[in-house]
């Protein structure tokens, strides 16, 4: 029987898309079956239009700057585009997945994607926002098939 | 070696070689031989790590100063 990994993406920055859609997709080339749980912030990576994704400096002492960068420069108007654009750029150069790719492999790859109802309703939300072929579900829907997991992460 | 089949992931970073792996193995039929090439360094553990769970058998694996070869049979399910 396959093992399963169940996932709750919390997250919608840029930087903490990756670790979701890096395990589902990998989980499930190693033939796992996957679920996703997207919940607050999470529920951003579900929407047609992931262009908008950003990354902040701000607030994130451990981001490797090109120049040391003391907090009150990081608040400046333009700053957190101006990251973007660099970890985008960084991103590209070194031959790592777009989210849009990783995204797309787990949906050809059959991973399941679940949006919490509850924070969809919560940030006035509309279905139409999000992809196709998501479900739409709560805490129970999660336990249903995190109990019966191998793998069960919180990211 | 002879291989069925070849996938170059040069340049690609992880997940996307072993990505691209099942992807071409998915293509191949039992004890067909797969070719992949990557320049990602993490790919070694990685690759091995991928065929020790699948049961696809790496048979082997090529290295120079750039790139690693692997070459990996289909498992028969």
């Amino acid at each position: 029987m396959a093992k399963k990994l169940a996932l709750i993406a919390s997250k919608g920055t840029l930087d903490w898309a990756y670790p979701p859609f890096i395990l589902a997709s990998t989980a499930a080339a190693l033939d796992y079956e996957v679920e996703i749980f997207f919940t607050f912030y999470g529920l951003t990576l579900l929407k047609k239009d992931l262009s908008d994704l950003k990354v902040s400096p701000l607030g994130n002492p451990a981001m490797p700057m090109p120049v040391p960068m003391p907090n009150f420069v990081q608040m400046l108007p333009g700053m957190e585009t101006m990251a973007t654009m660099m970890m985008k750029q960084k991103i590209a150069d070194k031959g790592v997945a777009s989210i849009e790719d990783l995204r797309n492999a787990c949906l050809e790859s059959g991973v399941k994607f679940i949006a919490c109802q509850m924070t969809v309703d919560l940030f006035d939300f509309k279905a139409t926002d999000f992809i196709e072929g998501i479900e739409f579900g709560g805490a129970a829907t999660y336990f249903q098939f995190a109990g019966e997991s191998d793998v069960n992460l919180f990211i | 070696m002879e291989f069925d089949k070849e996938v170059d992931a040069t340049g690609l970073n992880c997940p996307l070689p072993i990505l691209r792996c099942k992807k071409g193995l998915s293509e191949l039929s039992a004890a067909q031989v797969l070719k992949v090439i990557s320049t990602d360094p993490g790919s070694v553990k990685d690759f091995n790590a991928f065929c020790v769970q699948t049961g696809h058998e790496l048979l082997q694996l090529d290295e120079d100063d750039t790139s690693f070869t692997f070459y990996i049979k289909k498992r028969a399910s």
